[in-house]
Order: C-alpha cells, then sequence, then structure tokens
C-alpha cells in the first residue's frame, strides 16, 4: 500500500515547516522529498492532494472518558474513537473512572480489544492509582504497564492521602509509569459547584476557591521532588496552579501540565443563567485566570491540550444547576478551539504541535513525528476551513458542550493511523 | 401597563418601573385583604399550582390566601406527598405539571436555578419563591412596600442586612432590590458570612455591627441557623449573639425612626432581642400582611392584567 501526500506543509519543529511530498508505505513514512520530485505518483495506490493543508505528526488527546464499560448510553470505545479521528486525534488516552473501575489487567485488555475492534484512533488506557479509586491500596502497576497502560491516575478522585499519593509515585517510578493527578482539595471545594466568585455570589451556587486546586498541585509537585516520579497536573485551571508549576519547573522538579480548551477560552460567566454545560470540575474560572492560562501555554509552562472529554447525556445535563454532573464533550472541537489561539498569535502552529501531539507523546513514552522511518500516524488540517458547531454533526454519542453555534477557523480534514485513513 | 416578562425570577429581572407597577398594584390589593369580604373574582378560572420542594409554611400560605383572595384555584404540591416527584427529575415532573394546565406555578425549590429552568421549560408563568440561595424576590417586594409605606420612599434610605449573608437569598434579593431603587445597602456578618465579590452587588461590607447601625434607616436581620457550625461559619450561639446580634443597647445607638425587619423566623434572643421584635420599631407584622397583598399583584400581573382594570 503506497499513499502519497502532496504538497502539504508540514508542521513539525523537528522538521523544517516547510511544503513537501510525503510518501507513505505500508504505514510508516517512507521519503519526504521536495513538492513534485520523485514522480512515480502512478505507481501510489491513493494520492492524497494536500496543497494549502497542514501535516501533523498525529494529535493525542491524552485525557479523555470513554465511558465504557458501564456507561455505554454516554459513550462507547467505538463512538468515542469515532469522534476522535473526526477531531484529528490519531490517539486519546482513557481515564479509568469506568464501571468497573480499570484497576486490573483484564480490564486494561478488554478496553483495547474493544478498540482494536472499532479500529480508528489508538486507545491508550490510564489505570487507576488505587484499587477501585478509592485511596486505599495500589494496584498491580507493573501487570497494567504489562497489559498497556501508559500512565496512571485515579483522575475523578483526588489522592486525598499524601502518604498513598508518596508511595503512588514512588511504585509508579519503579515501572517508568508517569502518575497523572487530579488535584483538588475536596474540604476545600466543599459542595462548591462553579467558581468562587462574584458571579457565583449573584447567582447564589456556592463556589469553588482556586486554592482547592493550587492546595493539592502545591503537594504533589512536593511529592514529585521526593521522589523523583514524573508527575503530570490534569486540567490545570487557576493562575496559582500556573504559577506554581512553572516555579517548580525552574527548580527542575519533574513536572508536566496540561489544561483544556475551555480553561483558555471561556470564564465563569458561560455559566449564564445556570447552564449545566458550563458546568465542569476545575469549574471555569475568571478572566484572570484565563489569562494566566494562556501565558503558561505561550511560555511552556502548560505542556499540553487535553480535552478531558466527558460525555453526559441530555436528560443528565437537563437538570439542577448543582445536581448536574460534571464536564463537556472535547474530541471535536479541540483542534478549532486551539486554532483560534493560533489565529490570536498566542500559539504558533509549532507550539500547538508540541502539546497536542509532542508532548503527550514524550510524557507517556509514544513515538510522534513527521520523520522517515516513523508510523504514519498523520493529522491533516485545514487552517482555513471555517464551520459551525452543530450537534447533529457529531461522532460522539453525547451533545453536552458551550460550544454549540461557535464558528471555528479550522479543522481536521484527515486524520492517519498507521497510513490507514481513518477520517477524511 | 404590563410586565415584561412572563416569569418573575429575581429582582435583576425587574425594571424599576415594573417594581413600582408591582408597589402600586399590591397597595390596591391590600385594600381587599381590609374588607369584610375578603373575594374578588379577578383571577376566576385561573388555576394557580403552589409546588413547595423546602417545606416553607409562611410563604406557601401567604401565597395560597393571595391565590383565594383572588378567586383563582389554588393547588398545593409538595415534594413529600407528590408521587409526581418520585425518581422524575425535574424537567419530567415540569412536563407532567404543564399537562394539567396551569396558569402560574409558584416554586420554592432548594437548588438556585430552578425556577429559570422551569420558565424555560412551561408555557406557565412561573413565580419564584425562593431558590436556593439565589434569590427570593417576592420577599424583597414586600420589604419594598412595607418600608415605603412607613417612610413615604425608597430612594435616599440607608439598609443594614445582618447575618449570615452567604446563605440568604433575602440578602441577595435585598440588595439588587434595594439599590436598584435608590437606596444604600451595607451587610454585616463575621467574614464567614460575607460571600465573595458581594461588593459587585452593590452592597458595602462591614463586620462591626455598631457601623452597620449607625445612621440605618432600616435593619434587617436575618435568621441564623445553627447548624452553620459545622461548616465553622461560627463558633457559638452566645459569642454571635454577642457580636452579631440586635439588643436594646445596641438599638439605642440607631436612628430614632429607624425600621427593623425579619424575614422570619426569627431566633429570638439570639439575632434579635424579643423586646426589639415586638417593640415599637418593628415592622415584622407589617411584612407578614404586606406579603399577601405582593403576592396577589403579581399573581394577578402575570396572570395578564392591566392595572386599573380590577375596579369593577
Ligand atoms: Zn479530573
Ligand atoms: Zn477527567
Amino acid at each position: 500500500m503506497r499513499i502519497l501526500i502532496k504538497g502539504g506543509k508540514i508542521v513539525d519543529p523537528a522538521v523544517s515547516e516547510a511544503e513537501a511530498d510525503l510518501l507513505v508505505v505500508d504505514g510508516v513514512i517512507r521519503e519526504i522529498r521536495p513538492v513534485g520530485a520523485g514522480g512515480e505518483q502512478a505507481a501510489c495506490d491513493r494520492v492524497i492532494d494536500a496543497a494549502g493543508k497542514l501535516v501533523m505528526p498525529g494529535l493525542i488527546d491524552m485525557h479523555v472518558h470513554l465511558r465504557e464499560p458501564g456507561f455505554e448510553y454516554k459513550e462507547t470505545i467505538e463512538s468515542g474513537c469515532a469522534a476522535a479521528a473526526a477531531g484529528g486525534f490519531t490517539a486519546v488516552c482513557c481515564m479509568p473512572n469506568t464501571d468497573p473501575v480499570n484497576d486490573c489487567p483484564e480490564l486494561t485488555e478488554f478496553i483495547l480489544k474493544k478498540a482494536q475492534a472499532a479500529g480508528t484512533a489508538r486507545v491508550h488506557p490510564v489505570a487507576a492509582i488505587s484499587r477501585l479509586s478509592e485511596g486505599k491500596r495500589l494496584c498491580e502497576y507493573g501487570e497494567l504497564k504489562a497489559a498497556g497502560v501508559v500512565a496512571v491516575s485515579d483522575d475523578g478522585r483526588p489522592v486525598e492521602s499524601g502518604r498513598l499519593m508518596r508511595r503512588a509515585m514512588e511504585y509508579a517510578s519503579g515501572f517508568g509509569l508517569p502518575v497523572i493527578s487530579h488535584c483538588e482539595e475536596l474540604s476545600l471545594a466543599g459542595d462548591g459547584v462553579m467558581n468562587e466568585g462574584a458571579y457565583a455570589t449573584k447567582m447564589g451556587l456556592p463556589g469553588i476557591p482556586n486554592t482547592a486546586e493550587s492546595v493539592m498541585v502545591l503537594r504533589d509537585i512536593a511529592l514529585s521532588e521526593l521522589t523523583g516520579c514524573p508527575l503530570h497536573i490534569a486540567h490545570v485551571s487557576t493562575k496559582e496552579s500556573v504559577a506554581a508549576i512553572r516555579e517548580a519547573k525552574k527548580r527542575g522538579v519533574p513536572v508536566t501540565a496540561e489544561t483544556a480548551p475551555h480553561y483558555f477560552t471561556l470564564t465563569e460567566e458561560a455559566v449564564g443563567q445556570y447552564d449545566t454545560h458550563a458546568k465542569m470540575n476545575p469549574p471555569l474560572r475568571s478572566a484572570g485566570d484565563l489569562e494566566a492560562i494562556v501565558e503558561g501555554l505561550a511560555d511552556g509552562t502548560i505542556d499540553v491540550i487535553a480535552t478531558d472529554h466527558a460525555p453526559h447525556a441530555p436528560v443528565e445535563k437537563e437538570v439542577e444547576f448543582d445536581h448536574a454532573p460534571n464536564g463537556i464533550i472535547g474530541l471535536e472541537t479541540s483542534v478549532g478551539l486551539t486554532l483560534r489561539l493560533v489565529r490570536k498569535g498566542v500559539l504558533t502552529l509549532g507550539q500547538m504541535v508540541e502539546k497536542m501531539s509532542l508532548n503527550p507523546a514524550r510524557i507517556l513514552g509514544l513515538t510522534r513525528g513527521v520523520s522517515e522511518g516513523l508510523p504514519a500516524d498523520l493529522t491533516l488540517i485545514d487552517p482555513e476551513q471555517e464551520w459551525t458547531v452543530e450537534a447533529a454533526a457529531f461522532r460522539s454519542l453525547s451533545r453536552n458542550t458551550p460550544f454549540i453555534g461557535w464558528t471555528l477557523p479550522g479543522k481536521a480534514v484527515l486524520t492517519m493511523v498507521g497510513g490507514r485513513i481513518i477520517h477524511g | 401597563m404590563q410586565l415584561r416578562q412572563k416569569d418573575i425570577l429575581d429582582m435583576d429581572s425587574l425594571s424599576t418601573v415594573e417594581i413600582e407597577l408591582i408597589l402600586d398594584t399590591a397597595a390596591g390589593m391590600k385594600e381587599i385583604s381590609l374588607r369584610p369580604i375578603k373575594k374578588v373574582p379577578t383571577l376566576r378560572g385561573k388555576t394557580v399550582i403552589l409546588f413547595f420542594y423546602e417545606p416553607s409554611t409562611r410563604t406557601r400560605t401567604s401565597f395560597d390566601i393571595a391565590a383565594k383572595r383572588l378567586s383563582a384555584d389554588s393547588l398545593s404540591i409538595s415534594a413529600k406527598t407528590s408521587s409526581l416527584v418520585k425518581g422524575e427529575t425535574l424537567i419530567d415532573t415540569a412536563r407532567n405539571l404543564e399537562a394539567m394546565n396551569p396558569d402560574i406555578l409558584v416554586i420554592r425549590h432548594s437548588s438556585a436555578g430552578v425556577p429559570h429552568l422551569l420558565g424555560r421549560t412551561m408555557a406557565a408563568s412561573v413565580i419564584n419563591a425562593g431558590d436556593g440561595m439565589h434569590a427570593h424576590p417576592t420577599q424583597t417586594l414586600l420589604d419594598l412596600m412595607t418600608v415605603k409605606e412607613k417612610k413615604g420612599r425608597i430612594q435616599g434610605l440607608r439598609l443594614a442586612i445582618i447575618g449570615d449573608i452567604a446563605h440568604s437569598r433575602v440578602a441577595r434579593s435585598d440588595i439588587v432590590g434595594f439599590t436598584k431603587m435608590g437606596a444604600e445597602v451595607t451587610v454585616c456578618a463575621p467574614p464567614t458570612m460575607i460571600p465573595a465579590g458581594i461588593n459587585a452587588l452593590g452592597a458595602s461590607v462591614t463586620h462591626r455591627i455598631e457601623e452597620a447601625i449607625d445612621g440605618a434607616d432600616v435593619i434587617m436581620m436575618l435568621r441564623i441557623q445553627l447548624e452553620r457550625q459545622k461548616d465553622y461559619l461560627f463558633s457559638t450561639v452566645r459569642e454571635y449573639a454577642k457580636y452579631f446580634g440586635l439588643n436594646v443597647r445596641r438599638l439605642q445607638k440607631a436612628r430614632d425612626d429607624v425600621l427593623i425587619m425579619h424575614p422570619g423566623p426569627m431566633n429570638r434572643g439570639v439575632e434579635i432581642a424579643s423586646e426589639i421584635a415586638d417593640g415599637p420599631y418593628s415592622i415584622i407584622l407589617d411584612q407578614v400582611t404586606n406579603g399577601v397583598a405582593v403576592r396577589m399583584a403579581l399573581l394577578y400581573l402575570v396572570a395578564g392584567g392591566v392595572r386599573h382594570a380590577d375596579s369593577d
């Protein structure tokens, strides 16, 4: 199988940003050469005209909730992977808070088998830190790694015990697994349902202070420093967290961080008149926090853009604001929302590729890049194709997003995994 | 003149002109309550559902009397007695109620924003009778009516609200309503009971009751809820009463024509001394009387009534 991708602009900081032809043979990038060189076009099974398109190393969303097993009415591995492919992602990492929780090799194998059967985006499972994510006993990290997990996290349920977190980091580092931390101090978050501040006060909703996040970020940075274990901070939402991570990196602590498109796009005011599509955990913050997140992305403090794709059924979101579940879907809007930052001059295309592909790959021990000899995991993006987000067009089973009706500046037009086209 | 929106959700969504209209209409309605036969046929054939997810004998009774004095058919449903509620989502319940074609739904709920959700879902007019910590517009309207009756104006008055501001929908609605009508509002409580960014609603803040009382034309005392101790909002009732309770000694520092309000129910001897609650400055019972008049006015206005049309 020979595929020729013609005339696209390659975006990979390791390569120079230049237009080139890409020859993919049997799932591997065989040759990168000047546009029009070679001339054996006729010998190719498929020729893709990529003129005016960006050719990126395959995008990775390292924070996704696929909901299977247990909540297949929200999303399945198949529908989630289809949404990923449509959004330009060649791979996703699925969080373990399914039912049952992914805390054993059998469940990891089940997920990988389902993903294989779906045959679209790659799935790299994240296993639980503790059995049932209950914060009591460690999972079998060695067995889990052998089964295919790329990291451990009790996402959704913060690890309350500092002692357990310390041991988890020590134990995980022995197996070469990074620990992903959902940083939330539960007693400070209390019964809060949105960001603490004037808007929550006006709406009569209990607030969650920034401190509920940053206190845990500081604890986990200290534990990472103590144990030497690579720590990845999930969904950073506050300026205090950004400052703490920036400072820790300067000290050489092995910490990395992600934020989600909603935290660099929306503020707490998106709650409007109790719109549950603006309810997530951590909550949308103030304009000052948004600014700090954007700065953190620009200066490299925040390494990764990940969506925290969290599907919920309409009947679950169409309820009292304080009863509504947290989270929004994100796989199919992430590229468009990130391109808005590129349009604004906040990020270069090279940085976009780092945050959506190369950095997640580095953190998780995966391979990505547009260079000869690497697997042909590629995302083609049309940076000029404006489009309007429509609920009916989603591949995800769920529709819970505040971005319906938004016009975004560009989108993924082709997604390729190991030389197979899974979208476009 | 009519109200612009079908629902009464909070004080933010009412204009000053609408507030004046409601207060004027309520003054007319109060007269009905003073007649030997306290009933007019104005809302005959209209159905009012009183849907109280949270127990509140006081507000529910006030709405019930208001509806009956206007000859509407009123029906009370409480969350505990209703088979509508078990295992059903709020939207399902709303759709079921809607199928009974009510004209007005009066809703009390422990979650902020429920009246908004019902208002969006239902064709009936929704009146917010208190939603979580968010709003209690009918309380604020009756407070405005009572103060206006006594003082002849709202413009330029100074209102002090003393107590657990953070958990009080009455405080939020009164801050918005009184500042909108030209009053100055100060809130007073220990810092644990002052919510973040309350200044943005238009209130100034003090942690000393003497400062709050000084120069106030109206003092609103809020009920202190004992279970807030568990959330570390204050230490002991004794200390709370000592530093934030309204007693006779403190009242001597107030203006001679000060008015004392309380949305009820009171903790006598805690946030308010009995002598004050029952004393000459107290307008607490006027608040209750005016509560019926304000609710009659609202039922009438949201039912589409045109002012003065009730004079026949
Ligand atoms: Zn999380
Ligand atoms: Zn998550």
